[in-house]
């Protein structure tokens, strides 16, 4: 994992000093909640319905032991016992006092981590895959590169004030975990024909009020220019999104507007003029950042009596089956714990739990786990032989929901319930799904179920394969239902069925489409498969008729 | 007009108030010129010969254009005087530094204390720019 050295310490370090002058200024009345605005936004504190809160950046969703010790620990110290675990692969805290965040701030850099523009109108923190450095399928690790972009990225002089906020991830592998062609620049590390890595560029994609998949502008920018290149997309960006209008100033506004080639253009035009700057850090950089990332000793078979998993115990096995990920390196997987109990609040995890978590990953993963945008936490390198171990103890803890992928694990935004700027909440709306269909979800397999409590779509309503959307209809809550929406590399937006329902209605609307796809689904079809072959009319039938 | 509050530049500063970039153009003996948030930066490079002065206009502090404008001048080699002017707020008058703002006649005059803390507070930084300070990965590999 990178480590932070005297340079990176010194940064977050200033950081903290900054954020407490500011602070100070607040508490005794120098300045007014309005300039405190945007410079609590620049550190991740928002003022919510009942409290502050905070959202700390996890970048690229890797965390060490020590990292999410800590975590645990603020969630016990300044907040009511919990974190909830974001679709950034971030973390934020609920209930959170303002005269506290400068001490909490200095916690998290005492173990290398911030909350630097994890909100406001900049660059935010890069996400990436959770099997990062695991999986059988990338090319390379992707995380390099976004450790790259996050030194790039933090206090970017010319960047700290766009037209509004902007998001990038970045992957290596053709199987897209990461919802890469669903930011404002996802970047894929490719290998082309020569044998050479560079960065695809898709510039554009988004959720929110009008969702956009990300076009390709550039399939192959080598990798000694990839900064330069992405400098340039910026500068484009920042001079002429749309600032007019909120709702229409996130880049794929700009991209949609001008047309990918008109705006490709423009790109190159000023990539062209940025390549006289000498702006890009030396592939030396990328080296010293890539041998922070090298594997971990893993063990090799021969050294240890046997890495088979044991099977014999049918919950453990039901476990395996769903939540864990084959791995590179063989006698190794990549296990992933659900913060998606039944009847739980998705992505939320008590401080106790954290710790454990923390443990665990040191004692089972090389010190290491992920942040998943799913909202759950990824040990990448597990040793099968130890597997039922692990997994006794996590099941000990309340974390063993063997639900991966079904429709119980869900995404949901805070919604209603802390959020000041939604419609209807979420949560609820997520516990009375995952309760009625609990029986039912191994049975029905894969279905991305995802709901937000506004427009805003923090939740990646229009990504999931059931996507649900809270909306105000004359003052009461209600909520629209969607189908078809995937993201990967088969990525396409859901559309909505009709009207929309109450909170009970749709969780009756969504038992009546996984029961419609149950009676449909033929040989090995997901419910993804099922609706893209039957079509949203028969599906609509079985919900409305 | 609002003030100059810091100037760190040690030639005799221009007297006259700017002129909108539509009239710089006619006014040849124009020397100084004031460029609004949606304003084309790059229609000054064939003069920058002439021009002494530019004032970059944020009339809310969050429309971020400026900082494009600056930097985009200073990279096609203006040597004059840059001056922020508008809602200049002290958390952004080090980024301003940083993309080649060496004035600042801020519409409310900055605490004293605050704006020398804002100008001081990151000796170290990750981009290089034009302000000439070496990034950390320059100092890295040395
Ligand atoms: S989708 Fe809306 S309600 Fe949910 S967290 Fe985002 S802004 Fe809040």
């Amino acid at each position: 994992m990178y480590r932070y050295d005297t340079y990176d310490q010194a940064m977050v370090d200033a950081r903290v000093e900054e954020f407490r002058d500011q602070v100070r200024r607040r508490l005794e009345g120098h300045i007014t909640e309005d300039q405190f605005k945007p410079l609590r936004l620049m550190n991740g504190l928002y003022l919510q319905l009942h409290a502050y809160m905070l959202r700390v950046a996890v970048p690229y969703g890797t965390l060490s032991s020590a990292q999410m010790r800590m975590l645990g620990d603020i969630a016990d110290k300044y907040d009511r016992g919990y974190g909830h675990f974001t679709t950034r692969q971030n973390i934020q805290y609920n209930w959170i006092k303002l005269e506290d965040a400068p001490d909490i701030l200095a916690d998290l850099a005492k173990v290398e981590m911030h909350a630097i523009q994890t909100s406001g109108n900049c660059i935010r923190n890069t996400t990436s895959d959770q099997y990062a450095g695991a999986a059988a399928d990338e090319v390379v690790d992707p995380r390099p590169y976004a450790e790259l972009i996050r030194q790039w990225s933090t206090f970017h002089p010319e960047f700290s004030f766009l037209p509004r906020k902007f998001k990038m991830a970045v992957i290596a592998s053709d199987t897209d975990r990461a919802a890469m062609k669903l930011h404002d620049i996802g970047i894929q590390i490719v290998r082309n024909e020569a044998g050479e890595l560079g960065a695809a560029f898709y510039v554009g994609g988004g959720m929110g009020r009008t969702p956009m998949i990300a076009p390709c502008i550039n399939p192959f920018v080598p990798l000694d220019q990839m900064i330069t290149y992405s400098e340039a997309a910026l500068r484009v960006y920042n001079r002429h999104g749309r600032r007019d209008n909120k709702y229409k100033a996130r880049i794929k506004i700009l991209v949609h507007e001008l047309g990918k080639d008109e705006y490709t253009r423009q790109v190159e035009a000023e990539f062209q003029h940025l390549l006289g700057q000498n702006i890009e850090p030396p592939l030396a950089e990328l080296e010293r950042i890539k041998a922070q990332f090298a594997d971990p000793p893993f063990e090799k078979i021969g050294t240890v009596p046997t890495f088979e998993i044991d099977r014999s115990d049918p919950d453990f096995a039901l476990w395996v089956d769903n939540n864990c990920l084959a791995h590179k390196q063989s006698g190794y997987i990549a296990a992933t714990i659900s913060l998606k109990p039944i009847g739980g609040i998705p992505g939320d995890a008590s401080g106790e739990q954290i710790r454990l978590m923390a443990d665990l990953a040191r004692d089972y993963s090389f010190d290491e786990c992920r942040v998943t945008h799913a909202q759950n936490i990824v040990l990448p390198h597990v040793r099968k032989d130890q597997l039922y171990a692990l997994w006794q103890q996590l099941d000990a803890a309340g974390l063993g929901t063997p639900n991966l992928d079904l429709v119980g694990d869900i995404i949901a935004c805070p919604g209603l319930d802390y959020c000041s700027l939604a419609n209807a909440r979420s949560i609820p709306v997520a516990q009375k799904i995952g309760q009625r269909l609990a029986a039912k979800q191994q049975e029905i397999g894969e279905l991305k179920l995802k709901i937000s409590g506004c427009i805003n779509a923090c939740g990646h309503h229009h990504a999931g394969h059931i996507g649900i959307l809270g909306v105000d209809k004359k003052g009461t809550e209600n909520y629209q239902l969607l189908l078809g929406g995937c993201e990967g590399a088969d990525t396409s937006l859901g559309q909505i069925t009709g009207p929309g329902f109450d909170e009970d209605g749709i969780v009756d609307a969504v038992e009546k489409a996984t029961q419609f796809y149950l009676a449909q689904r033929g040989e090995g079809e997901r419910f993804l498969d099922t609706y893209r072959r039957v079509g949203m009319p028969a599906f609509k039938e079985a919900i409305y008729g | 007009m609002a003030e100059v509050q810091y100037r760190f530049r040690d030639d005799e500063p221009v007297a006259d108030p700017g002129v909108t970039v539509g009239a710089f153009g006619e006014q040849s003996n124009a020397s100084a010129v004031r460029l609004e948030p949606g304003d084309e930066a790059r229609d000054l490079i064939p003069h920058l010969e002439r021009i002494r002065l530019v004032e970059v206009n944020f009339p809310v502090f969050g429309d971020g254009r400026g900082y494009s404008s600056a930097r985009i001048l200073r990279e096609a080699g203006y040597t004059g005087e840059l001056r922020a002017v508008g809602e200049v707020l002290v958390d952004q008058i080090a980024f301003m530094r940083r993309c080649g703002f060496d004035a600042f006649a801020p519409d409310v005059p900055l605490d004293p204390a605050d704006a020398d803390n804002a100008f001081g507070r990151y000796g170290e930084v990750y981009q290089p720019t034009i302000d000439g300070l070496a990034p950390i990965w320059a100092k890295r590999h040395g």
